[in-house]
This record gives structure tokens, C-alpha cells and sequence, in this order.
């Protein structure tokens, strides 16, 4: 005898398995380590990858090797591919809603503003591609016969300590600025708060970005932070995400310093991000290198 | 062989010109001054090794005293100096510079020991020019793309090389008084002199006091100057070393911070270029300024099937060259800056040798007093070899061959360095597509070490990080 499921009974919902994101695929941490994320109002919500050292370098050999053909891209493609994103995430408008307001607490109101601030922040970026070179380049008129120009060059391999408050609009807006120029990155998310990354990861997995050009982690902000500051085949390190939190921040610029990283340092706390001057053509500029080339004029 | 070369009579530039006090003070608040925390040392001509001045090793309270008038000034006059008014003072400066041309000519070949041809032709017009481009800027800083009104950082301190004593000196000052900054700067303890000269400019185009500071002195008096708590920001010229012990010593504070540091760079000659022109690019690349220079071409890459005819034509270009007397205008190659240095060339030549690549100079005689090296080529060089992956920053060139392209930009780029690279060849296509290739700051396409106040300079990765020069080298002090 069995007995009839009740009609009422609500459904039991397949939950998703939250992992990193490197290379383009979706790994569990090689440690087998995961830590509980909880809502806001304390409520578990799911088991996050607790990224360990060799994640990380995994995930700067695979930025690394995505770099020659995103920085080789043409700033249209690159444009293209960031505003294939927004559209991405805003077709998955109500999932992040969702995701941002259980876990960083926000009224339902607070959390839209804050996924649509994200998708206008990618647009607004993707528009910079193909004129930063246009703005931030220029035309030397030397005192001699050569041609003389100047153009920015993306800088190479960029670490991202994401935001720990913000976890979507604040990750969005040190990505975005990163990889527009033809930066490769990896990203540690918000160490409270990492599911909308791990679900931007998704949004980013079909947007035709290429594999390995973003690469997520989730963990201990005090634990992978280090290895990635100290990395030599990392160029350039956004230390944001580690505003507030101590010494840290200084620990991780001297770090940093062996291989003469670029460094954005962490602010005194976290910023505003859905303020105007949360956008800015400096946070493209902070990764970005200078190439002046000179040739002679003859016949 | 000395056959070769055609005899020259000696032909000396007068020393007459300059004239030089026995002893130096500091110049804090517009005026030399004692010391009052430091040590005496003497600076030498690296020709003759004789004494030229004693100067002062500034210490802590020195620093503390320069800082102090450094930050009064920027309060009290110059940042809020109306903007065309700073830049009448700059002008000023290029002007006087121009008038006093020979005289800080010889004072550099003197102390620096590098050929009156070059820092006659190049070094001091170069400073001219540099004064009178961020001079110009001094009152359109809100065009300059860094937003309608942007701010000055306050005091800077900036530590220089004595490779291009007082072409850094320019590169240093001039923006970061142009944006309405002011600075206390510290001339390399080896070449302090025309620094102290340009101190006598300042207070002849009537600069306010404090707004240029100088403090003469080494290793510690750089320290003391980065880490004091009253300087806003930090520009370093100098070795990679140097510069990342700088970096870590910001690290946690707020001082922006822009460093011009070693280079190792790649001088590519592909299979079309015109020889003769390469050549001398070669020429140029490694031995202007006796290989003291930090984006010196000290890596010669050449493709294979014109690689007997470049080094046949290399060699014999080489035995050409003149090396001796850093005053006579008809030398080539002027004196090493100092002993210390002399022995790092040395040491990494031995180790060139002892690695197993060939080792050539062309026969020259060098004087007896002085520290001198005669123009090096090795060849048959690895990329493992240390001479090809470390700075000598001496007349040394290693020469490596590639085939391909490819090759040739994997090579080139296969070093921790990114400072400059060059390329020559007769294909634009490929010179364009070379150039992109290049993970350096500056490349030189069919020709080699040229400079522009206007043109951006300054490395990617461990070559430091900022750029002088050009509208970008006004961001380093500006508030942005």
C-alpha cells in the first residue's frame, strides 16, 4: 500500500551546487573544501567552494592563457562580448534580485537597484572599449622627424578582491573596468556573501566571453588573497574588497611589490557603488599600460 | 688596426666655463645651507679620479628640515600661485638653462663622466625642452583630461640616477611643478653636482623659497626622504631592486607612488633592414652614454641569415669608436660612472665568459686613471646566460639570432623587463605588428634611444610603473 502524495505538498526545488569558476569550466575546489553561506537573517543557504592556494593558481594559469586572444581581440569584439553580458544578466534580472536581497539583507526595491545598477555598469563599460585609446592615447609632436604615438595596452593578468559588502554591483564594477581593456582576471569573491558571483559566473559562461578571461573564487579573503598578491605571473592587483579589514590591505601591497604588481588600493571603507562616481575612467586606467612608438619620417 | 680610424687631434672643451666651489651645502627654503645631522663626502670625476667638491650626506633632521620648507612653500605660495604665474617661473628655468647650456654641459661630463658631445647635444637641450613643455602646461591642467579642476598631491619626493644627472632632475621637477607641487629631490650621491647648479637657477628665476629643495646624499638619505610621513608622493628612478624596497615601504600608506626602474632590452634586426642604418641603431642602442641607460638596447636579436653580415659591419663600426677623454669633443665613449660600477660590468663580463658565450672588444687603449670599459659584444649568448636576462647598465652587448617572427617577439619579450624595445626592418606591416607584439613601454622602430618631452616614457611589468613625459606625465602629480 502506498499512500497518495498529497497535492499540497509543495514541491522540493533542485537547489544548484555553487562552485569556482576557472578556465571556463565550473570546479569544485581541488582542496574538497566548502563553507556554509548563510542569508543575511542568518538562514543556511548553501555549501560555497573553499577556494584553497593551488585554486588559485589554477586560475591564474588560466587567465593567463586566455590573455593573448582577449587582448588581441578588437575593442568592437571586447564591446560586444560586455554588452552581451548585460543582456545576459538582465534576462536573469529576478534571479539576482532574489540572490542579492536574501544575501546581503536588502528590501526587494533595494536589491533592484542594485542587479539593475550592475547591468547598466556593464553597458557603460562596454561602451569605453573602443574609445579608451581615443581618450587616454595620443599623438606626440616631438621636436625631431618620427612619427610619435602613444596607446594604452591592457597591463595583463589582474587579481580582483571583490567587494565584501556589495556583492553583485561591487564585483561588477571592478570586473567590468578590469577586463574592457583586454585584462584577464581573477576574482575572489565577497568572502559572506559569494553566490551572485558564482551565478554572474554563469551569466558570464554564455555570453561568449572566452573561457579563462574571468575566473571566479570563493573563499577566505585572508587566506587565497596572499597568494595571488604574491603571485609573479599576476600584473596588477584591485585591492578593494579589502577595505576594513586591518593590516591586510598593507600586507598584500608589499606582497604585491615583488613583482612591482599595480596596485589599487583599498579605500578607508567600501564606496557607494550605485553613486555616479562609482563609474570612472580611472579604475579602467589603474590596469593599464602606456606604449609609446617611434618611427622615423623620410622618403 | 688603429690604422682604421682616422687620428684626431685632441679637442677639449674648457673646463674654464664652470665654476665649481669647494664645498656644498643643502638647498632647503631657497637657500644653501649646513647641514645639520649629516657627513661630508667628496664626489670625483670617474675620468681622472680626482676631486671635484665636497658635498653634504644629508641626515634624518636634514630631510625633516627640507620636507617642512617643501610643505610650507606648497602652502603658502605655490599651489595657490595663480597657474600662468608657475608657469612664467618655468620658463624661467628653461630659459636659464639655455643661457648656462655649456656650462652645465661641462659640469655634467665632469662629474658623470659621459661625452660633452652627448650631454651638450642631448642631455642639457633635452632638459631646455623639458622645462619649457610642462612649463606650458602649468596653466591648462583642466584640459588635460584628469577633470575640470585637478588638484596637486603637495610634497614630493623624488630620488634620481646618475646616469642622466640632470635630464632626470628635469623629468622629475618640471611636471611635478607645473601640476603645483613641491619637491625635495635627491641627486644620486655619485653625480650631486649640476643639481647643486640647478639650485643657483632657481634662486636666479626667483622661485619662491621651498618650493625646490635638494638634498644631496645616498642610500639613507633616500630612505629617510621616502619614508617621511610628510611627503605625498614618491618618484623613483633607479634600479628594480631599489624600487621594489620603495614599493614595499608605501605599502599601507597613501603616497602615490611612479617608478622608472631596469630594463633589459631587445634590439630586434630582421632580415630586411637596411644594415648600414641598423648598425648605427645598435650602436646608438648600447653604447650612447656608455650603456647607462636603462632602456639601453642590450640585447641585439638578429635574424639568422643576416647575422654575419651585422656582426661583420658591427664589429668594424665599432672599431671606430673613440673612448677616452669625456671633455674631447671627438669622443664616442666617455668614462664608467664609478668604481662600484666598473666592478658590477666586470663581474657580469667574467660571468658572460665563464657561461660560454664569446667575448670581443676591438682594440682600444684606455687611459690609465678613471674607471673605463671598453665596448663589449658577446656573442653566442643563451637566454639563460646571465648577460642576457640581468642589467650590466655597461657598453655590453649580447647578441642572440632568431628565425621567425614569433621567435624574435618571444625572445624579446622573455624577461621580467619591459622597459623598451626596437625593431628594424623595411615591412610597416611588420614593424606595426612587432611593435603591438612588445610588452615595453617605448619602442623604437628603425631607429633607437630617442627622447621627447612630449613623448610618454616609462616600462611595464618589473620596469616600474607611471610614465614621464606628455600629458600622461602630469597624472604621477596630480590628484587623480
Amino acid at each position: 500500500m502506498t499512500s497518495e502524495p498529497s497535492a499540497r505538498a509543495p514541491r522540493v526545488p533542485v537547489r544548484k551546487t555553487y562552485k569556482l569558476y576557472i578556465g571556463g569550466k565550473f570546479p569544485r575546489s581541488e582542496s574538497g573544501r566548502s563553507y556554509v553561506i548563510n542569508s543575511a537573517k542568518g538562514q543556511f543557504l548553501a555549501n560555497a567552494a573553499l577556494a584553497s592556494r593551488k585554486d588559485a593558481r589554477d586560475a591564474v594559469v588560466a587567465a593567463r592563457a586566455a590573455y593573448p586572444r582577449w587582448s588581441g581581440a578588437t575593442a568592437y569584439n571586447r564591446a560586444q562580448i560586455l554588452y552581451r553580458i548585460a543582456e545576459m544578466l538582465e534576462g536573469r534580472r529576478d534571479q539576482f534580485v532574489d540572490e542579492v536581497a536574501t544575501g546581503e539583507g536588502l528590501s526587494a526595491a533595494r536589491a533592484a537597484a542594485a542587479v539593475d545598477a550592475a547591468v547598466d555598469r556593464w553597458v557603460w563599460y562596454a561602451g569605453w572599449a573602443d574609445k579608451i585609446a581615443q581618450v587616454y592615447g595620443s599623438s606626440n609632436p616631438v621636436a625631431g622627424p618620427y612619427f610619435n604615438f602613444s596607446t594604452p595596452e591592457p597591463t595583463g593578468v589582474v587579481a580582483v578582491v571583490a567587494p565584501q559588502q556589495s556583492s553583485l554591483l561591487g564585483l561588477v564594477s571592478a570586473l567590468a573596468p578590469a577586463i574592457v581593456s583586454g585584462n584577464t582576471a581573477v576574482a575572489l569573491a565577497s568572502e559572506q556573501r559569494p553566490l551572485p558571483a558564482i551565478t554572474l559566473a554563469e551569466v558570464l559562461a554564455t555570453s561568449d566571453l572566452p573561457g579563462g578571461v574571468v575566473n571566479l573564487l570563493t573563499g577566505r579573503v585572508a587566506e587565497v588573497s596572499p597568494w595571488l598578491a604574491s603571485h609573479m605571473d599576476v600584473n596588477g592587483i584591485d585591492l578593494t574588497g579589502v577595505a576594513g579589514l586591518g593590516n591586510l590591505g598593507a600586507d598584500l601591497e608589499q606582497a604585491a611589490a615583488e613583482n612591482l604588481k599595480r596596485v589599487k588600493r583599498p579605500p578607508a571603507k567600501e564606496p557607494s557603488w550605485t553613486s555616479a562616481d562609482a563609474e570612472g575612467l580611472d579604475r579602467i586606467v589603474d590596469f593599464i599600460e602606456t606604449k609609446t612608438v617611434w618611427h622615423p619620417v623620410g622618403v | 688596426m688603429a690604422g682604421m680610424k682616422f687620428d684626431y687631434a685632441p679637442a677639449p672643451e674648457s673646463r674654464a666655463i664652470v665654476d665649481l666651489k669647494s664645498s656644498y651645502g643643502l638647498f632647503i627654503g631657497g637657500e644653501f645651507v649646513d647641514s645639520r645631522d649629516g657627513r661630508p663626502f667628496k664626489t670625483i670625476s670617474p675620468a681622472s679620479e680626482e676631486v671635484l667638491a665636497e658635498i653634504t650626506e644629508a641626515g634624518p633632521q636634514d630631510v625633516d628640515r627640507a620636507v617642512a620648507a617643501a610643505r610650507s612653500a606648497f602652502e603658502s605660495t605655490w599651489s595657490g600661485m595663480r597657474p600662468a604665474d608657475r608657469a612664467k617661473y618655468l620658463y624661467r628655468v628653461a630659459r636659464i638653462i639655455q643661457e648656462r647650456a655649456r656650462e652645465l654641459a661641462v659640469l655634467e661630463s665632469l662629474d658623470n663622466g659621459k661625452p660633452i658631445r652627448e650631454s651638450r647635444d642631448v642631455d642639457i637641450p633635452l632638459v631646455a625642452a623639458h622645462f619649457f613643455y610642462y612649463a606650458g602646461w602649468a596653466d591648462k591642467l583642466s584640459y588635460a583630461g584628469f577633470g575640470p579642476d585637478p588638484r596637486p598631491l603637495g610634497v614630493a619626493g623624488q630620488i634620481i640616477p646618475w646616469n642622466f644627472p640632470l635630464l632626470m632632475l628635469a623629468w622629475k621637477i618640471a611636471p611635478a611643478l607645473a601640476a603645483g607641487n613641491t619637491v625635495v629631490l635627491k641627486p644620486a650621491e655619485t653625480t650631486p653636482l649640476t643639481a647643486l647648479v640647478f639650485a643657483e637657477i632657481c634662486q636666479q628665476a626667483g622661485i619662491p623659497p621651498g618650493v625646490v629643495n635638494i638634498v644631496t646624499g645616498a642610500g639613507d638619505t633616500g630612505r629617510t626622504l621616502v619614508e617621511h610621513p610628510g611627503v605625498d608622493k614618491v618618484a623613483f628612478t633607479g634600479s628594480t631592486e631599489v624600487g621594489r624596497m620603495i614599493a614595499k615601504s608605501v605599502a599601507g600608506t597613501g603616497k602615490k607612488v611612479t617608478l622608472e626602474l631596469g630594463g633589459k632590452a631587445a634590439n630586434i634586426i630582421f632580415d630586411d633592414a637596411p644594415i648600414d642604418q641598423a648598425v648605427e641603431g645598435i650602436v646608438n642602442g648600447i653604447f650612447f652614454n656608455q650603456g647607462h641607460v636603462c632602456c639601453a638596447g642590450s640585447r641585439l636579436l638578429v635574424q639568422e641569415s643576416v647575422y654575419d653580415d651585422v656582426l661583420a659591419s658591427l664589429k668594424r663600426r665599432l672599431t671606430t669608436l673613440r673612448v677616452g677623454d669625456p671633455l674631447d669633443k671627438n669622443t664616442d665613449i666617455g668614462a664608467i660612472n664609478s668604481a662600484a660600477q666598473l666592478a658590477r660590468i666586470r663581474e657580469l663580463s667574467e660571468v658572460g665568459e665563464q657561461e660560454g658565450a664569446e667575448r670581443w672588444s676591438p682594440p682600444c687603449e684606455l687611459p690609465d686613471r678613471g674607471f673605463w670599459f671598453p665596448p663589449t659584444v658577446f656573442t653566442g649568448v643563451s637566454q639563460a646566460h646571465r648577460i642576457a636576462r640581468e642589467e650590466i647598465f655597461g657598453p655590453v652587448l649580447s647578441v642572440l639570432t632568431f628565425r621567425t617572427p614569433d621567435e624574435a617577439v618571444e625572445k624579446a619579450n622573455n624577461t621580467p623587463y619591459g622597459l623598451s624595445a626596437g625593431v628594424w626592418t623595411d615591412k610597416g606591416s611588420r614593424i606595426l605588428s612587432i611593435a603591438a607584439q612588445l610588452r615595453a613601454g617605448v619602442v623604437w622602430a628603425n631607429t633607437f634611444n630617442r627622447f621627447d618631452p612630449s613623448a610618454p616614457f616609462g616600462g611595464y611589468k618589473e620596469s616600474g610603473y607611471g610614465r614621464e613625459g606628455g600629458r600622461h606625465g602630469l597624472e604621477a602629480y596630480l590628484d587623480v
